[in-house]
């Protein structure tokens, strides 16, 4: 039960794809400008992510070992498709935010990753249950750097004006983005270093 | 004057890195010494302009003929993964030299999604071949010009003594940030 709550909670703090792996840095930076935009993109990258997981890890005895990567890679660009498909028909809002970065989930190197490290190893409900944990984790990150771009940039919160004067533009130009996501992994490194250590 | 102003767009204007946002992993991952980021620039700019003619004649003789436009992602990284593996090999066979310069390189740039990117905007920008072709030249200008001036600034920063919370990533971000921001500065210049 400890294993199954370890793999399930993994992806929040301890194996953060976002902040301890650095992987997927585009979509990170890119569409967070506002937090509504990292919830979306966080849920569009996780639907992927634990698809292929689930699908890699029933066709894994399937694939020869020599062609596992382009496999892999037209099983997650189906995914895409049908996510891009999805939203495009029934949020057009969010599909215009979005943009260029859903086609990109393709090439987004947490789900390749997962599918190379984790389930092409193993068995269908802890590749599951894999995917659900670091897409969370990924939603999490997304969100909180949304929030904090949104909140200093506009000086509001999931479109809630927090203050009514002007707020620090930079925030929600491409330089914040940097700006932000630095702090925010050095951050969660001294978090991560408290409570895991040694 | 076209064409001259895409590629100053390209580079200074719309970085594909600093503004946005495409090609981040490569742009982090060699960007510790100069000669990796010169090889990896190089490869970038070869790559993508030949990975854009191929995909736009794709999208335009095959796929919209057929109706076949949503099988567009699933097409491209396809054709990206195997046009980087052909390459290789003719450049095994017929230029050692280069394949020395550049073959490292190559397997990493399939997963460089500023090449998918710029193979998807073409088609939504509906420009036609020598557009598209322009376009892939000015934007992997911009981006081997913004990787190479990283590096030179990272290289800078290992001889510095800097707190040791903002050590390896968060500073490369941090850099990032400040070199992001010195290229808002050409906003503007070209519509």
């Amino acid at each position: 039960m400890n294993k199954f709550f370890d793999n399930l909670t993994k992806g929040i703090l301890k194996e953060n794809p976002t902040f301890i792996t650095i992987l997927g840095m585009c979509p990170t930076l890119g569409v967070t400008t506002l937090a509504a935009n990292g919830i979306g993109m966080g849920l569009a990258t996780t639907f992927v992510l634990i698809m292929s997981n689930v699908f890699i890890a029933i066709l894994k005895n399937l694939i020869p070992d020599k062609v596992r990567i382009p496999a892999y890679i037209v099983i997650i660009a189906t995914f895409v498709t049908i996510v891009d498909l999805v939203i495009a028909g029934y949020f057009p809002a969010l599909y215009a935010q979005l943009g260029i970065f859903i086609p990109l989930i393709v090439v987004n190197c947490i789900i390749l990753g997962r599918a190379e490290a984790y389930a092409a190893k193993n068995n269908v409900l802890d590749s599951l249950i894999d995917g659900v944990s670091m897409g969370a984790g990924l939603t999490l990150a997304l969100t909180l750097i949304g929030a904090i771009r949104e909140v200093l940039g506009t000086g509001a919160i999931f479109g809630h004006k927090l203050i009514a004067s002007d707020a620090i533009l930079i925030f929600v130009l491409p330089p914040g983005a940097f700006i932000v996501l630095a702090y925010v992994i050095a951050l969660v490194n001294k978090i991560n270093k408290a409570i895991y250590k040694g | 004057m076209e064409y001259v102003l895409m590629i100053v767009a390209g580079v200074f204007v719309n970085n594909i890195v600093l503004n946005r946002f495409l090609g981040i992993c490569p742009f982090l991952g060699v960007s510790n010494k100069l000669e990796n980021a010169i090889g990896m620039s190089a490869a970038v700019v070869f790559v993508m302009t030949l990975a854009t003619s191929v995909t736009y004649l794709v999208y335009k003789y095959v796929l919209e003929p057929n109706g076949l436009g949503f099988m567009q992602t699933i097409t491209y990284i396809l054709v990206i993964a195997a046009l980087v593996q052909v390459v290789e090999i003719i450049l095994k066979k017929t230029s050692p030299a280069l394949y020395q310069a550049l073959g490292v390189y190559l397997p990493l740039i399939t997963t460089n999604c500023a090449i998918l990117a710029v193979a998807i905007l073409v088609v939504q920008k509906n420009y036609n071949l020598v557009q598209s072709i322009v376009y892939a030249i000015a934007t992997s200008l911009g981006f081997g010009f913004a990787l190479i001036v990283f590096t030179g600034i990272r290289e800078q920063l290992d001889l510095c003594n800097i707190p040791k919370g903002m050590k390896g990533v968060p500073l490369s971000l941090l850099t990032a940030g400040l070199l992001s921001l010195a290229f808002m500065g050409f906003a503007g210049i070209v519509k």
